[in-house]
């Protein structure tokens, strides 16, 4: 069994090694096939693994071998394979494999095929270390690895400006998250004694009440400063406000790894990192409460943006910072396996949602502007069918995935008493309309409506090849089935086992208790808020995109600031660019110039050279080559020590 | 029991060979024949090193492989050497360096090959010397000496404001050695006229002596290491020195000063160490802010990478100075994968200058264009630069970091900046260099690296990741020599 765990990550990085490395003796075909076997592999190996995990009560908490070993302090590589891990892995490896068979079809004349392929194989082998790690040097390991890969792929057409950009720029502001992570680490390690998660979780409710003093008189609780530093990783991996800047920057990267790094994978990374967490953050109702409210402003404010996108990723890509809140905010009441169900659920619809828009791109010769598309449904039908099927499940209509995980996070809200649960209450029930209706606009103004493209694009319009409808076929079912399938099991029964701890009377319990089966669930659900907001939601795009286009161009026109403060992203980019990239630089600068140049250089070093030469300079003089001054002046020390001679004795 | 003197002869070798170069090797026509005697004797020099690591005892926290004889009798000065699991990391180091050196300046060095290529042998011998010399003044002797032929080496085949950077080198590194000098004297007065480091290290001391002693060798080690505010020396020392001559300044010298504080400072005068622990940490951390952000704005490949080195030898005086094992293995670690990382980015850098006679950032851009294998591997080592997991340069970061935390949270606080600085000077100039259209016609001609550079880089690449993936053997011979030196450093001595 461990050499199958050892294989499922190997085998990816042994593809991606191939397809790098000998790309060009194997070839394109070598490479996607190499690759495509790695993640096969892994995918079978995962099920296997999980089908284990689940019907046999299989466990596995093994270190693999001995990183380094620091005084007594041994850290380790290891894998922790419980529920929650077995969970991740098929899903990473299912929606990999997907993306793998799709990108064949998206990339097939990209000069950098074989690049591309090793790349997203190396991202699959880095994102198994991460969910599989048992202790906290492995997932910082997997952390910046898929921090990596994310940056190549951003980065991928190296030659446009704004690609190599984004990539800088999105690990940077990673980095900014990692610097919170690193410390949360080290204060795991300087008080817990250790890295390993489950001797950590072990220590850590003995320390509950235990103080640290950041501040000299002021003791903060250990646990909440440990939580909320964290927590600023899972910020930047996960894209939480105020450090979410990265991710829309990120869709200049090709298509296929939109979907799969910057949606469904890499960024629940954070997601993923606190519920395994959950043994801590259940310690600390601050560090929650901030998890609580960084996700529901998260949810709501990102939500506003996708509104007023024009570029058909773009909204996609807002769509994953909302739901992404909408996790967060899951955890921020501790409804951990609620969180991550809708990670599940959402992997599924949003990876389907990007590779449809991808599809689409792809038919339309790289036009993303939804402002030169319309009437798509009649040239593409697979991907249109397929994306109503992402949007009824990011819209949150049953019995489609999102509702049933969407649903179960606002009751979560519902039932929580955490300070800054009913804001969250508001944002998410606000989200729920907004996600409904700018998914809808993004539906209609596609697929619906006037055919806008020019003539020649028109011509040349026609449904994708199999490679890429496959895919998305694969992803529509389970964005249908995985939420009224999967409810049951991971909400209400002892799936997650003790992979996620649960304080005893959390919104969990309550949710548990409300718990009638799934046909209450979902009928009870068609008479709610959240449901009648959804369809609201819908409604109101149909009649502004569908039968009165005119009216969006009116508001935009008639609600000025407010427009201009959603164009401007609420100027976070700008206030950003100004002070902290610029604020580094000229701080930079200054340094260099009155530390280095004019203090150090100036006044130390070569005003002692200086003090030097003048100093020589009067000397000097005394050397005058002529031989009566030396003689004169050795006359003259003679009599001066015969004087001091005499008066001495 | 007779033992071969693997010290002497890895501290020898080199250095006859360098001779040998220049006997055989100078003069017209004789530039072939002077570059395979240079790769002969630095293979060898690296062949008998090399036993140091594989019979070396990590059990052990004495000296090993120690010999022993009388130089001058008269002041007590004996040629004693010996190696504990600290020092022979950098004697292997500085061996394979060597071999690197020669290669790289295979064909691009063509104004008297053999007397460059004799200055970093005989170079690599002293600094050899320097890590096994267990007398003081034995010690000093190689110091000083091995500055001669890298004055050389930057004075002679240097930029074109070499004369400059290479009397400012000097003069600078000149002022700290005198007042270690004359803290040796003092401690031989005081020791029963012995010149023994260990006689120092047994020395009982009042503190204000102790902080003097440790004062005027802090002088000369922070210097070398360097420390902010003694640093100036580097940028334009790297910058005008030939690519050989940085990559052996980065990789090796540097790792002297850091080296000086374990072998003197900390068992020497461990009360003022502890005393002084406070303003050491805040040079460390000045240096890892300020210079981090000094580098983000240099427009010269060379020093912006000399800025970064100095900004990554922060971490390993900020590890000495916290007295833990997570800090002082995380400092070696550091010194270890820095000699690696920063010697790849220089070769990087001389490939780039060797094809466009420039080091500045803004002649440059696309170049992934046309050197595809060399933009690979310039990523790999600008990543282990940024300090990236999987790579060696993420080692020492992240323990001296853990290791800093454990005695303060904000030197951790500190010091973790470099993980976003350190990304962002090395990434922007990578971004910069190699990303994007091309930038101009010198750039679209590029070659890419040719069989000799590649095997150069490969070499680095797959050591940066090796040490990344499995620093474990580094480490272990460590643990004896760094734990007797944190019960040393622990001993009051007034």
């Amino acid at each position: 069994m461990k050499s199958l765990l050892v294989l499922i990550p190997l085998a990816p990085l042994f593809g991606s090694l191939l397809a790098g490395l000998l790309g060009k003796t194997i070839g394109r075909t070598g490479a996607h096939l190499a690759t495509i076997l790695g993640v096969a592999i892994a995918l079978m190996a995962s099920l296997f693994v999980a089908n284990e995990v689940f019907s046999h009560g299989f466990h596995f908490n093994e270190a693999l071998y001995t990183w380094i070993t620091i005084g007594s302090l041994p850290m380790q590589v290891g894998f922790l394979i419980d529920p929650l891990t077995a969970t991740m892995m098929v899903v990473v490896t299912f929606v990999s494999l997907m993306v793998h068979i799709y990108t064949i079809g998206y990339m097939h004349e990209d000069p950098g095929y074989q690049r591309f392929f090793s790349y997203i194989a190396l991202f699959t082998f880095a994102m198994l270390m991460l969910v599989m790690s048992n202790n906290f040097l492995q997932l910082f390991f997997g952390w910046e690895a898929v921090g990596l890969v994310s940056y190549l792929l951003i980065g991928f057409w190296f030659t446009r400006p704004t690609a190599i950009y984004a990539n800088l720029k999105a690990f940077l502001v990673n980095r900014v998250g990692d610097f919170g992570f690193l410390l949360g680490i080290g204060l795991v390690l300087a008080h817990f004694g250790s890295l390993d998660y489950q001797t950590v979780f072990n220590a850590a409710p003995s320390h509950i009440n235990d103080t640290i003093e950041l501040f000299a008189g002021s003791p903060w609780s250990l646990m909440t400063v440990t939580c909320i530093l964290l927590f600023i990783g899972a910020m930047g991996k996960s894209a939480q406000m105020p450090l979410h800047v990265w991710l829309p920057d990120s869709m200049e990267g090709p298509t296929p790894i939109s979907a799969l790094i910057h949606a469904a994978t890499m960024v629940t990374a954070g997601i993923f990192m606190v519920s395994r967490m959950s043994p801590l953050f259940e310690l600390s109702p601050t560090a929650r409460s901030f998890v609580l409210i960084i996700g529901a402003t998260t949810a709501l404010l990102m939500a506003f943006l996708g509104i007023i996108q024009y570029d058909i990723k773009r909204v996609v890509a807002y769509s994953t910072l909302s739901q992404l809140g909408y996790m967060t905010v899951a955890l921020g009441v501790s409804a951990y396996p609620v969180a991550i169900f809708h990670l599940a659920t959402h992997a599924f619809f949003k990876a389907l949602l990007f590779l449809g828009a991808g599809s689409v791109i792809h038919a339309m010769h790289h036009e993303q502007d939804m402002r030169h598309m319309g009437g798509l449904r009649k040239h593409l039908p697979i991907t249109y069918w397929t994306a109503v099927v992402g949007s009824l499940a990011l819209a949150g209509i049953p019995p489609f995935a999102g509702f049933y995980s969407k649903d179960a996070i606002i009751e979560a809200v519902q039932a929580s008493h955490a300070f800054g649960s009913s804001y969250a209450l508001f944002a998410v029930m606000a989200g729920v309309f907004i996600t409904a209706f700018y998914s809808f606009r993004m539906l209609f103004m596609t697929f619906h409506g006037k055919e806008r493209m020019d003539h020649h694009t028109k011509e040349h319009l026609h449904e994708s090849p199999w490679v890429i409808t496959l895919p998305l076929v694969m992803l529509a079912i389970p964005s249908f089935f995985a939420g009224f399938m999967g409810i049951e099991p991971l909400l209400f029964s002892d799936y997650f086992g003790q992979s996620i701890y649960l304080a005893p009377d959390g919104p969990m319990s309550v949710l548990r208790e409300e718990w009638h089966g799934l046909i209450q669930f979902t009928l009870h659900g068609m008479m709610a808020a959240p449901f009648m907001l959804a369809v609201a939601g819908i409604a109101t795009s149909a009649y502004l995109y569908l039968l009165r286009p005119d009216i969006p161009d009116a508001i935009k026109n008639r609600m000025g600031p407010i427009y201009r403060l959603l164009e401007n992203k609420y100027y976070f980019d700008r206030f950003n660019e100004i002070v902290f990239a610029g604020g580094a630089r000229s701080l930079g600068g200054g340094l260099w110039r009155v530390g280095d140049q004019t203090f150090i250089d100036g006044g130390m070093v070569h005003g002692s050279a200086a003090l030097v030469a003048r100093a020589s300079s009067v000397i000097r003089r005394v050397q005058t080559g002529f031989l009566y001054n030396y003689a004169f002046m050795m006359i003259f020390g003679v009599f001066a020590l015969l004087t001091i001679w005499l008066f001495k004795a | 029991m007779t033992m071969t003197p693997y010290l002497s002869l890895s501290i020898w070798v080199p250095i006859i060979a360098g001779v040998l170069v220049i006997l055989f090797g100078s003069g017209e026509n004789k530039s072939p024949l002077a570059r395979k005697l240079a790769l002969l004797g630095s293979l060898a020099g690296l062949v008998v090193a090399l036993p140091l690591y594989i019979r070396f005892d990590p059990a052990l926290a004495t000296m090993q492989f120690a010999e022993f004889s009388p130089w001058i009798p008269a002041f007590h000065i004996n040629y004693h050497l010996g190696i504990d699991g600290i020092s022979m990391w950098f004697i292997l180091l500085n061996s394979f360096t060597t071999v690197l050196v020669v290669v790289a300046g295979w064909e691009v060095i063509q104004d008297r090959p053999a007397q460059y290529l004799a200055a970093f042998l005989i170079m690599s011998g002293l600094i050899n010397g320097v890590f096994a010399a267990l007398d003081a003044i034995l010690f000093y002797v190689f110091f000083e000496a091995m500055l001669i032929p890298m004055f050389i080496i930057i004075g002679v085949w240097g930029g074109p404001r070499r004369v400059f950077a290479a009397i400012k080198f000097f003069l600078y590194t000149l002022l700290g050695s005198l007042l270690m000098l004359a803290a040796f004297i003092y401690m031989f007065l005081k020791s029963g006229q012995s010149f023994e480091i260990s006689a120092f290290q047994a020395l009982q001391m009042p503190l204000n002596v102790q902080i003097l002693i440790f004062m005027a060798m802090f002088m000369s080690f922070a210097v070398k290491v360097p420390m902010w505010p003694v640093h100036t020396w580097l940028p334009d020392a790297h910058v005008e020195a030939p690519t050989g001559g940085s990559v052996v300044l980065a990789a090796i010298t540097l790792k002297i000063g850091a080296y000086g504080f374990l072998r003197f400072n900390l068992p020497i005068a461990p009360d003022a160490a502890h005393y002084l622990s406070g303003f050491m940490i805040a040079l460390s951390l000045i240096a890892v802010v300020y210079i981090g952000l000094v580098a983000l704005v240099q427009a010269d490949m060379k020093k912006l990478v000399a800025y970064s080195s100095i900004s990554h030898m922060g971490f390993v005086t900020l590890g000495f100075f916290v007295f833990n094992p997570l800090g002082i293995e995380g400092g070696l670690m550091q010194m270890i994968s820095h000699g690696f990382v920063s010697g790849a980015m220089f070769l990087c850098i001389g490939v780039l200058y060797d094809r466009m006679h420039t080091r500045r950032i803004a002649d440059y851009g696309g170049v992934a264009n046309t050197m595809p294998k060399f933009a690979a591997f310039f990523m790999l080592f600008a990543m282990a630069n940024a300090g990236l997991p999987g790579t060696s340069g993420f080692i020492g970061e992240f323990i001296v970091t853990l290791g800093a935390l454990q005695a303060n949270f904000w030197y951790a606080f500190f010091a973790a900046t470099a993980l976003i600085f350190g990304a962002a000077y090395s990434l922007w100039m990578y971004k910069r260099v190699i990303f994007g259209e091309i930038a101009n016609e010198h750039v679209r001609e590029l070659l890419d690296i040719n069989h000799r550079e590649f095997a150069l880089l490969a070499i680095l690449a797959v050591a940066t990741l090796a040490m990344g993936i499995y620093p474990k053997p580094f480490t272990d011979p460590m643990h004896a020599s760094v734990n007797k030196l944190i019960q040393q450093t622990t001993m009051k001595k007034i």
